[in-house]
């Protein structure tokens, strides 16, 4: 198991190596030792592995990530998980602004609080935040799922487009052309699916949860609707 | 009254300020109550190249050789901090047009017109086409706000990366498909719906100013292990800031584009009066290169209006390392071409004035999905007049440069030029032709 110390290892060296790993590699586990909250830690990977960071990281801790599971036992800067396409990443503290932004899959989860723009323009990602999140997060968020266990902040969801957002406490308010929609079975079964990806199996009443998705009278742009934007 | 009296009766005169196009918009904003949305840049006339002359050799300055003597065009972008830089044998490139603005056989043309030329052409909003890789030895792979069609694989298959911050014809605005353009395809490489008004946004979701694009442009390098030249683009308004401010953050290249720059599609009142012509956006750019020390070592691009040999001679007279064009290579593609004059009139246009690119039913193929139009465009055929295109412009501009004796286009300098008004004079910083006076910078 690579051990690397980032206070002895340049971080380029350290993310070139993680790159440049072969798919049948026998170092699948990787422990990263004082981030120092460096930005761009394990970015860029696209490998079967993981990768654990002991430490608080900076900006777009493993932005585009294919295919590894990172976990950071601390806090995380803005952009973690930034336009992720597969994979697991795992925030044990908070997460900064725009996590999980733009991200196409795989699936992020903070254990704590996640701030403004959680999940902007998300593209397909599952992300779920145990505490709660800021200001316009799901901000044009194209596809996806947001689930929060704690509250959101204001303008939810603004100019959503067909993300599924999922939340247990309060919204302070919701974006344009977001508003709250029936929870039917089929949406339920989805809800627990992430839940239960996030480890959080039976552990949450999901009947708690409210369900927010697009209203679609923006899809096609109308000057009876421009008092919306 | 006798006949004399009568026929002397004044002509019907239109008003300067109320002329018929003004009075055509309002009727038609009357009749829709929605702003006019087209593609193209600015039309109204601006302070251009056209004011600009060279001077050429004199008793003083010695002429090469036209048909003998060597003037280069070969340029290398990214040189700063990128591991592969990348060599282009004309600094005239190909700018920034999406898959889904055009369609794939234009997107195809351009790369092959840009590989028989020896330069790069350079994605858009919405991601990489196989077809535009697979033709394009040199591809730019644009870093946009609405990250559509995102991916790192694409991303390390990229030749240089393109962060966008916006572009001339509307400076600190997104943007919108309508939904005629937004096919199956489109629409799967966007992760949208197909069918619907696609929106782009106008700031980037993940970072807030230079200090945070510093750390985006960090990643970037480091996802692609610092081999890709990384340039920024902006939309010509605040050009020595903003050029300071990339370089500043870490950019191997800086884009100006000016605002005749093209769009696919943008209110006109955006276009027409947000941003500052090219012509006045050079120097300032320069400018600020300059007092960091960095004119060269950054590149720097200029586009938006570009059309001949003797604009890119110009553009780099006043500093610029290259350019780009965009508008000329959809016209050298066959864009607004008489022979489909018949087809514009039934759009209610003509050939050489169609702009609303955004509605998809380009007779010529060039700026829509539909596939009965975009077969009617040859990729094959197309890139070699584009490929002609750009080796004229190519030559065009090192006539002028060895007439001012000049054995690399590079070295072009403003010394080589004086300005036919006093507004070009003041924005391109050259003295008025006749005269030592350079408005704004010495007496009069």
């Amino acid at each position: 198991m690579p051990n690397v110390d980032l206070r002895q290892t340049a971080l380029r060296e350290l993310n070139q190596a993680l790159h440049h790993l072969r798919p049948d590699t026998n170092e699948t586990h990787w422990l990263i030792a004082n981030p120092d909250g460096r930005h761009a830690i394990a970015c860029g990977l696209d490998a079967a592995i993981s990768v654990e960071i002991e430490g608080n990281v900076g900006y777009y801790c493993a932005g585009m990530n294919k295919l590894a599971n990172v976990v950071i036992n601390g806090n995380a800067g803005v952009g973690v998980a930034e336009n992720m396409m597969s994979g697991l990443v795992h925030v044990r503290g908070d997460a900064s602004q725009a996590a999980g932004a733009t991200a196409q899959g795989g699936m992020l989860v903070v254990e704590g609080n996640a701030g403004a723009r959680c999940g902007i323009s998300m593209k397909g990602i599952d992300i779920v935040v145990k505490g709660s999140i800021g200001h316009m997060s799901a901000f044009m968020a194209q596809a996806g799922t947001l689930t929060v266990l704690g509250d959101a902040g204001e303008a939810l969801g603004d100019s959503l487009y067909e993300a599924k957002l999922f939340v247990r406490g309060s919204v302070k308010s919701l974006g344009a052309d977001c508003v709250e929609k029936p929870m039917r079975d089929e949406h339920r079964e989805l809800l627990h699916a992430k839940l239960t990806a996030a480890g959080l199996n039976g552990e949450i009443d999901i009947g708690e949860f409210k369900r927010y998705g697009s209203a679609r009278t923006l899809y096609h742009f109308h000057v009876d609707n421009a008092g919306a934007y | 009254m006798d006949d004399h009296a009568r026929k002397a009766r004044t002509l019907p005169r239109f008003s300067a300020t109320f002329d018929p196009a003004t009075m055509a918009e309002i009727r038609r904003a009357a009749a829709t109550g929605i702003y006019d949305i087209r593609g193209a840049g600015a039309k109204r006339k601006l302070p251009h190249f056209d004011d600009l002359l060279f001077l050429g050799a004199s008793i003083s300055r010695y002429p090469l050789e036209g048909y003998r003597e060597r003037c280069s065009t070969e340029v290398v972008l990214g040189g700063r901090f990128a591991k592969k830089p990348i060599t282009l044998k004309t600094p005239i490139t190909i700018a920034g047009m999406s898959f889904g603005s055009l369609s794939a056989n234009a997107k195809e043309a351009l790369g092959r017109g840009a590989t028989l030329a020896g330069t790069s052409t350079t994605t858009g909003d919405g991601g990489m086409t196989q077809e535009e890789r697979g033709h394009s030895q040199t591809l730019v792979y644009q870093y946009l706000p609405s990250r559509y069609g995102m991916n790192p694989d694409d991303l390390r298959k990229a030749d240089a990366i393109e962060i966008v911050i916006g572009q001339g014809a509307k400076p600190g605005g997104g943007g919108m498909l309508l939904g005629q353009k937004i096919t199956e395809r489109v629409a799967g490489m966007r992760c949208l719906p197909p069918g619907i008004d696609q929106r782009s946004a106008s700031r980037h979701p993940d970072w807030t100013g230079p200090d945070d694009l510093e750390i985006k442009m960090e990643e970037l390098r480091e996802i692609t292990d610092w081999e890709k030249p990384i340039y920024v683009k902006v939309g010509a308004s605040r050009p020595y800031y903003d050029t300071a401010l990339a370089a500043k953050s870490g950019a191997d290249v800086v884009v100006i584009d000016g605002m005749q720059g093209g769009t696919a599609a943008t209110q006109d009142v955006f276009i027409e009066n947000v941003g500052i012509p090219t012509l006045a956006a050079i120097r300032p750019a320069v400018q600020a290169l300059q007092d960091l020390g960095l004119h060269r070592k950054v590149q720097l691009i200029i586009s938006g209006g570009i059309r001949s040999g003797a604009d890119v001679a110009k553009a780099l007279a006043l500093g610029a390392d290259a350019v780009a064009i965009g508008t000329g290579a959809l016209i050298a593609l066959g864009d607004n071409d008489p022979m489909w004059e018949d087809e514009y009139q039934a759009l209610g246009t003509t050939a050489g004035a169609y702009d609303d690119w955004h509605e998809g039913r380009d007779p010529a193929g060039i700026t829509t999905q539909d596939p009965e139009l975009s077969a009617r465009l040859d990729p094959v055929l197309a890139g070699r007049r584009l490929a002609n295109y750009l080796a004229v412009m190519t030559l065009e501009a090192q006539t002028i440069a060895r007439a001012c004796g000049k054995s690399h286009l590079h070295n072009l300098e403003p010394e080589d030029l004086v300005a036919l008004t006093i507004e070009a004079a003041a924005m391109a910083g050259v003295p008025l032709a006749g005269t030592t006076w350079i408005p704004g910078r010495t007496g009069f």
